[in-house]
């Protein structure tokens, strides 16, 4: 698949986004006065704005998206774009509250969180509900989006915050979120077209004849589909970006909150290590795309 | 709305006969041809006359080696449109209910006004029967000629998809396959009709006819199979890419 840059970038920034809304919601501890409940929120609200917007400029028509809530019954895109708006409005909501009374109000917190697990979710669901590429098509894949979106969440809130959060909470989080993302990836592995029973033998109907090779394109040059769904080459670089991955996602972010949490550092020093997760999710949800085999590459004698 | 009818009243759809396709693309062209000037928006091409020619079509001629295990390899040309599916899963995916299948006749449409260019519907298809329009920026797709076969104005004989009119070897067939005795379900029946990829779960309605068995001529010995000349050299990317490109290999 091609890895759009402006579908990398919002399925991270969002995802940091809602995972910071999600925390914020429970009432995760950032400290007092209006000034810190502001610019946390921000950050949340900005980062999840900012993804989605992005995901616009992927649109053939952006000025038509708002059809795209229409849909909720069958799509998981629909129900995505639902799910982030009503999020955001209770958010902003939330956020008020907090702002002008100090206090934060517990029950439309749970909302909160609760819409923003549900948007992450559908999201990822958006890619897991595909047939077509058996690599995405698992429970792991909401799995991966999810525990990203809290352990990134995390960092930011941490980091925002006035250091009243442990940090081998953060660990753990980072942790369990690329152990979620190992086992997607070994399950990737074992997941090709193949795999799932598909081959240019079962594309054609013709494996009861033998074995089947595609002898010629039927256009010289691309098109839409294979640049958009038979692209290979942002594979060449596949193991350096899963090495860069781990180690600007997971790596770093590990060292410098055990940096933190050793020295009493102050908590500003963890946005080292959110930033730094997030160019690591940069990387690892570019080879989510570029690795993931789609079903029409099997007409194209690729895969 | 982009749930699907339970079922349909008909299913019109194809039946594409590998055994007498020549691989001429007339089918293509045709289809071109009409889906440019026909109701919906033309289907757009990019650089149609200079190198690097690209543009939407609904219908696409493949062409493939057969190599038995046990006989000299044999060429099959593969056309390959919109299935109609019964359990569309382009039609689900669609966030704005522009992709639908109708519940009278079964053919699977997208308006494009409601379209926005998502593209997920083409992401969901496993035949590669989508295709996004350059210069609408709208998903185009196979209409199976709505505009033909209910036309009033057209004579009886053309009312039937450009595709089966033009085909100059008979190898595509229109009709309902509900209905037992039509021309489509009896060479279904007859001729072994098959699905593509029916681990996808799709139910498409289009059927192809597989080849007819080969007579067996004296085997001569393999010339040897060509290089793989004809693949287009990998893409380069340039600017930033470009740039990140050179960098990651110096990383490894």
């Amino acid at each position: 698949m091609h890895p759009a840059v402006s579908v990398i970038f919002f399925t991270v920034a969002s995802g940091a986004g809602f995972g910071l809304i999600f925390l914020l919601g429970l009432g995760f501890p950032v400290g007092d006065g209006a000034l810190r409940a502001f610019i946390v929120s921000l950050a949340g609200g900005g980062l999840a704005v900012a993804g989605l917007l992005a995901s616009t400029f992927h649109l053939g028509h952006p000025e038509r998206a708002w059809r795209a809530l229409s849909q909720w019954r069958s799509s998981w895109l629909s129900r995505e774009g639902i799910a982030a708006i009503v999020t955001l409005c209770l958010f902003g909501l939330y956020a008020l509250v907090w702002m002008w009374s100090g206090a934060r109000p517990v029950l439309l917190g749970v909302l909160v969180a609760l819409g923003a697990a549900t948007t992450v979710f559908t999201t990822a669901m958006i890619y897991a509900q595909l047939r077509t590429v058996p690599q995405w098509k698992t429970r792991l894949t909401p799995a991966v989006y999810m525990s990203f979106a809290l352990a990134s969440g995390w960092l930011l809130a941490s980091a925002l915050g006035n250091h009243a959060s442990p940090e081998p909470w953060g660990i753990a989080l980072v942790a369990l979120a690329w152990a979620v993302k190992w086992a997607w990836w070994v399950r990737g592995g074992r997941a090709r077209l193949s795999d799932a029973g598909s081959t240019p033998e079962t594309a054609t109907g013709l494996g009861f004849i033998g074995k089947v090779r595609l002898l010629e394109r039927p256009h010289s040059g691309e098109n839409y589909l294979t640049r958009d769904m038979v692209h290979v080459i942002g594979r060449k670089h596949a193991r350096t970006l899963r090495v860069l991955a781990l180690l600007l996602g997971a790596g770093v972010p590990v060292a410098i909150l055990t940096i933190t949490a050793l020295t009493g550092a102050p908590a500003p020093v963890n946005l080292l290590a959110a930033l730094s997760m997030l160019l690591g999710l940069l990387a690892e949800r570019w080879l989510f795309f570029a690795e993931a085999q789609h079903a029409v590459s099997l007409y194209y004698g690729k895969r | 709305m982009t749930s699907l009818p339970a079922a349909t009243q008909k299913r019109l759809g194809l039946v594409i006969d590998l055994d007498t396709c020549v691989g001429c693309h007339a089918c293509a062209v045709n289809c071109k041809e009409w889906n440019t000037g026909a109701l919906a928006s033309p289907l757009a091409d990019v650089d149609a006359y200079g190198a690097d020619a690209s543009g939407a079509w609904l219908n696409r001629i493949h062409t493939f080696e057969v190599t038995p295990a046990d006989a000299p390899a044999q060429i099959v040309h593969f056309p390959k449109s919109c299935l109609h599916c019964d359990d569309a899963p382009c039609v689900t995916v669609c966030p704005t209910g522009a992709s639908h299948k109708r519940a009278e006749d079964g053919i699977v449409l997208v308006t494009e006004d409601l379209c926005i260019g998502c593209g997920l519907c083409a992401w969901a298809c496993p035949y590669g029967a989508r295709e996004m329009d350059p210069v609408e920026n709208v998903m185009k797709k196979c209409t199976l000629c709505v505009d033909r076969i209910y036309s009033d104005t057209l004579p009886e004989v053309d009312r039937i998809p450009a595709c089966v009119r033009t085909c100059p070897s008979s190898a595509r067939h229109f009709g309902d396959f509900n209905d037992p005795d039509s021309n489509v379900s009896r060479l279904v029946t007859e001729r072994g009709g098959i699905d593509l990829m029916p681990e996808m779960g799709t139910n498409p309605v289009n059927k192809y006819l597989p080849p007819r068995p080969k007579t067996n001529s004296v085997s001569r010995t393999d010339p040897g199979r060509p290089a793989a000349a004809c693949q287009p050299a990998a893409p380069r990317a340039d600017g930033f890419l470009g740039w990140l490109d050179a960098a990651l290999d110096k990383l490894g």
